[in-house]
């Protein structure tokens, strides 16, 4: 780890004060950034602590939720609201890490935390076009299993590693950052990006920019919503694949359905085609298959990864299937 | 020591009913018609008891002091830096950044690391511990990607993590063998295993074969494993006058003192290793490169040094098991008998060690056949030497035969447990030693009864609970009973009538402290709480590895050896004034602190009253343990029925084993709590093994790829079932105590099992380990 200095922040306006000068980092419950300071992959000089911003779950006026970004994960996943009105996210945040992570991760960070690729965490021995950019991706032709089948460029496929990113890109929630250009809103879907020729860059932040808030519209649909994860044993691992899903029936059609998919992209993956395909037709296995088909007809399967197709594809049917028997 | 007092006095209490019955000495002969040790007919004392660790109040406040823990007067801490090549020259090493970052004491690398005499690799002698046959940072050449290039030493050891990440390494590199296909297409060699080539040919095996009415012959895979003891690899070393101490996490203190010594051409006593507690060995936490940078660092700096590898140099400085391929062949009639048994195949190796995995030694005693074609070979990658990792050559063995086994009950439609039992030998069937015990069908009935097995049906795929189809799969376990030569024991029995028991052995987490008490307690005639056992030390005569399964044996016969001396000393003591007067060791046994005539109890005397009138504070007795000759007599194995249920997701191919049950034939079992606690350790490892753990070697450039608990899975408490365990307790009369050692065997059999049940859910053989979800989509 190279030494580095520690600030707490007060308030907003005191953490982009403190934050104004290169090599500065945001300190949330620090479950990742410190991992990645201990490998030498972040090596900040500062450090300025938002962990004890406002922190508050607050209903809206539309009857959405505010959510603060240095709201603990598991304080987020207990909420009331959460649990009735958007089971989708708590699920998400329950099926990530293990509670001690969880007591400790903040939204904030979990939003920003880094891809998990074995070459982006070697940073002596491997090439890895996040870490050094330029320097060359080791994982397109090594391990990955776990790496992305949609989405990906030469120079990067690595995957978004968070499970409550994604029920947060099927809720179609809004990001609220601060800067010293001052407050803007960003719709979650174009809070990350696609690696394409700069995969150092995960998000469209701006350097500096603070997460304040997390804001979730009214959904009534999404207290029939669930997530469920795939992964290489019964907890504390990623996910290969994991499906955050939100139907609503009218009759035996589909009226709305949102879809997003983890563990396939350098993103969470909303699967616009498919919930296009399905809307207004029925939640028939067949047809929540062909949807799936379209969804991943562009996926470009790795050495290691190309079991993920079909394991999607599948977790879907599952998925929408649960949702739509449990509406029976 | 109060809180091991309270703790010894607690288990006394639950064994005082079994106090004040008369032991006779044990024999030292291990030969046909010798007199089995007397403990085994004790079947109302303490041995056998479920008695807690008397380490456990010590461990649980933090007060038992590890490796690392040590502190000593202006200590220093290490880091290393490790090459990124497999093989090659390091080209330039520049350290200044490192030498001038805040808090650095020492950057030692090749150019300035004191010149020491290459390690005896393992297995040269008895008394070597070497990792590999390579001298330890002494020149500029590169023989695995990870090995260590450079050591600093810093005042704190965050100090020190950031000057080693300073340091800034290139390299020439040179052609190396990092896939296995290129290590095949050099040829395999002939693998030996502690000197004893792994080849057994009985008749003609493949012609047998090919004439059987039914044959399976299949290709099984093991990947790489690497060790992961909670305990990370530690050491705290200092040069004192001279001398070198190293506390260390070690499971063979003995060789390790006499490695290190060879290494800095010292007398071997003036090394002194300790080893007080370990977390966790399962053969990983032997003589590495670390304790040898650390104590040449410690002498360079002319300060003490503490060096524990972080988790990731737990994986590139500290071998694992090997990758396996093995082909399992089995010819059998229609009633089941097999006539031709082969198990053949190869196991990746590094140039500079010998530690073929050997995958056949359980093939060996395991089945009645015609004719048998055993043979390991290696194939030669430039990689880490890998070691030995529990049941190492049995774990994935068994992985490989028991599942050709299950495909032949399901090819001959006979059940896979009578097929087992059809084919039970009746004799060692490759060496033609008979069994010193061997009660496996025993173990499968018990195991079969409890777990179950008569609701299994025969064919695969016909449960389903939802999502989830259920399976049942069984295979036997096996390890072998060992005793290694060299141990010893000392005691000291006090007039206060307290005994202090000295053996060179390790406590891994075991139990082995417990029982070695409860064992010598008994044989002595003494309370638990009068008993002390010291251990861990080289200074303690006599060396006594923590491997193989062997160190209770070890320790059982080293403390038999001793205590005849001891007696045959306190006859000698009790003089012409004493009821026992005249009498030979022969003749007199153990019982309420004091020796007693056998077959005359009235002729007796304390301890306390022999030592008062001779006037003497103690009488100390240090004797050899008798050489293993019972393994030249009989073939001598340990087995287990084990029985899994499991639920594979039709959706996601997932598996969760939902139930376990280990039925065991071990010998005589020493201490029910302790022993279930292995067994289930080894149960647990096994269902890693069997469903996720394997080291991600880059086959490019021969690099670890996952050298953490995040990305290296094994299982988690979500992923244990309920594991249930019984045995049989029947008493090998060959073995001190009666007894086998049980810190491996858990893990055997495990992974077929567990494919097996997979095969019974869904249909689906799985021949390459871990089954991950993907293989069963
Ligand atoms: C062993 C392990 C297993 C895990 N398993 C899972 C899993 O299964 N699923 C899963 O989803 N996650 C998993 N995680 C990741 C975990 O969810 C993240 O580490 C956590 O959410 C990060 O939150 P944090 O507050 O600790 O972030 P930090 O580590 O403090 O910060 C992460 C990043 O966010 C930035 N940041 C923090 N707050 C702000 C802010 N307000 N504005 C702008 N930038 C900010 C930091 O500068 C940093 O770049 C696991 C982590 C570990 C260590």
């Amino acid at each position: 780890m190279t030494p580095f200095t520690y600030a707490r922040a007060a308030d907003p306006d005191d953490a982009l004060r403190l934050a104004a000068r290169d090599g500065t980092a945001y300190l949330g419950g620090g479950t990742n950034l410190v991992d990645l300071m201990r490998e030498t992959i972040a090596q900040p000089a500062r450090l300025v602590d938002v962990s004890g911003l406002p922190g508050a779950i607050e209903e809206t006026d539309e009857g959405g939720l505010l959510i603060g970004a240095a709201v603990r994960n598991s304080a987020l996943a207990e909420h009331r609201l959460v649990r009735t009105r958007y089971p989708v996210l708590g699920r998400a945040l329950l099926a990530g890490a293990s509670a001690q992570i969880r007591n400790m991760a903040t939204v904030g960070g979990n939003l920003l935390q880094r891809t998990r690729c074995a070459y982006f965490y070697d940073s002596d021995g491997s090439r890895c076009n996040k870490r050094a950019p330029g320097s060359g991706c080791d994982a397109v032709a090594g391990f990955n299993r776990n790496h992305a089948i949609l989405g990906a460029s030469p120079a990067c496929v690595a995957t978004h590693p968070s499970d409550m990113c994604v029920a947060l890109a099927a809720l179609d929630a809004t990001v609220q950052l601060q800067s010293a250009q001052g407050a803007r809103t960003l719709p979650f879907a174009e809070l990350h990006r696609l690696p394409g020729e700069h995969p150092e860059r995960d998000t469209m932040l701006a350097p500096g920019e603070l997460i304040t808030a997390i804001a979730l519209p009214p959904l009534p649909a999404a207290a029939r919503s669930t997530y469920r994860k795939v992964r290489d044993r019964a907890s504390y691992a990623f996910a290969l694949v994991s499906v955050a899903a939100v139907i609503e029936l009218d009759g035996d059609r589909i009226a709305d359905v949102r879809i997003a998919f983890g563990g396939v992209a350098h993103k969470p993956w909303r699967a616009a085609r498919a919930e296009a395909l399905l809307r207004g037709g029925p939640a028939t296995p067949a047809a929540i298959r062909a949807a799936a088909a379209a969804e991943f007809a562009d996926a470009a399967p790795l050495r290691d990864n190309g079991f993920k197709v079909e394991l999607a594809t599948r977790t879907l049917v599952a998925t929408l299937g649960d949702l739509v028997g449990a509406t029976a | 020591m109060s809180i091991l007092d309270a703790a010894k006095g607690a288990a006394q209490a639950t064994i005082q009913a079994a106090m004040g019955k008369l032991v006779p000495l044990a024999p030292d002969s291990w030969i046909p018609g010798g007199i089995p040790d007397p403990l085994i007919r004790r079947q109302h004392g303490v041995i056998g008891a479920a008695l807690s660790r008397l380490d456990g109040p010590l461990k649980v406040q933090g007060a038992a002091r590890f490796a690392a823990e040590f502190p000593l007067d202006d200590m220093v801490y290490a880091a290393l830096a490790y090459a990124t090549i497999p093989r090659g020259r390091i080209a330039g090493l520049d350290v200044a950044a490192a030498e001038a970052a805040p808090g650095v004491v020492l950057v030692m690398t090749h150019h300035n690391a004191p010149r020491m005499n290459q390690p005896a690799v393992f297995g040269s002698s008895p008394e070597a511990a070497g990792p590999a046959d390579l001298p330890i940072m002494q020149d500029d050449r590169i023989h695995w990607n990870g090995q260590p290039i450079a050591v600093v030493l810093a005042e704190t050891q965050e100090q020190a993590d950031h000057a080693v990440s300073l340091i800034g390494a290139t390299y020439a590199p040179e052609p190396a063998t990092t896939s296995l296909a290129a290590a095949k297409a050099a040829g395999p060699q002939p693998g030996l295993f502690m000197g004893q080539p792994l080849r057994n040919e009985i008749g003609d095996a493949e012609a047998m074969l090919a004439a059987a009415p039914h044959r399976v012959d299949q290709l099984y895979r093991t990947p790489r494993h690497n060790h992961n003891a909670i305990e990370l690899h530690g050491a705290t070393i200092a040069w004192i006058d001279g001398g070198l101490v190293v506390h260390d996490a070690s499971q063979l203190v003995s060789a390790e003192a006499a490695t290190l010594a060879g290494v800095f051409d010292l007398d071997v006593a003036q090394v002194r290793v300790t080893s007080p507690y370990v977390g966790g060995g399962f053969g990983g936490k032997c003589l590495w490169d670390h304790q040898i940078l650390g104590a040449a660092a410690a002498r360079l700096a002319a300060r003490p040094v503490r060096i524990v590898l972080s988790r990731e140099g737990v994986y590139r400085g500290v071998g694992g098991r090997t990758l396996t391929e093995q082909r399992v062949a089995i010819g059998a009639e229609a009633d089941g008998r097999f006539r031709a048994l082969i198990h053949s195949g190869i196991a990746a190796m590094s140039p500079h060690n010998n530690m073929p995995e050997p995958f056949i030694l359980g093939t060996r005693s395991g089945y009645a056949a015609d004719s048998f074609s055993l043979s390991v070979e290696t194939v030669t990658m430039n990689m880490l030497a890998n070691t030995f990792m529990r049941a190492p050559g049995e774990s994935v063995g068994t992985f490989a035969l028991e599942s050709a086994i299950d495909e032949m009950a399901v090819e001959l439609g006979i059940d896979p447990i009578a097929l087992r039992i059809r084919n039970e030998p009746d004799k060692d069937p490759t060496s033609g030693l008979p069994f010193s015990s061997r009660d496996i069908v025993e173990a499968w009935r018990a195991g079969a009864d409890r777990f179950g097995w008569a609701q299994r049906s025969a064919t695969p795929g016909t449960r389903r609970e939802g999502e989830w189809l259920i399976g049942m799969g069984c295979a036997t376990a096996t390890y072998p009973y060992y005793r290694m030569p060299g141990a010893a024991a000392r005691i000291t029995l006090g007039r206060d009538g307290k005994a202090v028991v000295e053996v060179a052995a390790h406590e891994m987490g075991m139990g082995t402290a417990t029982t070695t008490t409860m064992v010598a307690a008994e044989r002595l005639g003494l309370p638990i709480d009068a008993v002390e056992v010291r251990y861990g030390d080289s200074i303690i005569p006599g060396a006594i590895l923590a491997g193989g399964s062997q160190q209770t044996a070890a320790i059982g016969a080293a403390v038999i050896a001793a205590h005849r001396a001891l007696v045959a000393d306190l006859l000698k003591l009790a003089g012409n004034d004493s009821p026992l007067a005249g009498l030979s060791a022969d003749e007199v046994g153990c019982e309420d602190g004091g020796l007693v005539k056998l077959d005359e109890p009235t002729r007796r005397e304390s301890y306390a009253s022999i030592l008062d009138r001779a006037q003497r504070e103690t009488v100390v007795a240090a004797e050899e343990a008798s050489p293993p000759l019972e393994l030249m007599h009989w073939s001598m194995h340990s087995h287990g029925a084990m029985f899994c249920e499991v639920r594979v997701n039709t959706v996601t191919g997932e598996t969760r084993v939902s139930r376990f049950l280990g039925s065991f034939d071990c010998g005589r079992i020493l201490n029910a709590k302790t022993a279930r606690s292995q067994f289930r350790g080894g149960i647990i490892m096994g269902l890693g093994m069997a469903l996720m753990e394997e080291t991600q070697f880059d086959e490019r450039n021969g690099r670890i790829m996952n050298p953490s608990l995040s990305e290296y899975h094994i299982p988690v408490h979500r992923d244990v079932p309920e594991i249930d365990v019984i045995w049989t307790d029947i008493a090998d009369p060959h073995t001190p105590m009666g007894a086998h050692g049980i810190g491996e065997i858990g893990i055997t059999g495990v992974a077929a099992a567990v494919a097996n049940a997979v095969y019974n859910a869904t249909g689906k053989r799985i021949r390459d380990l871990p089954i991950t979800l993907d293989k069963l989509l």
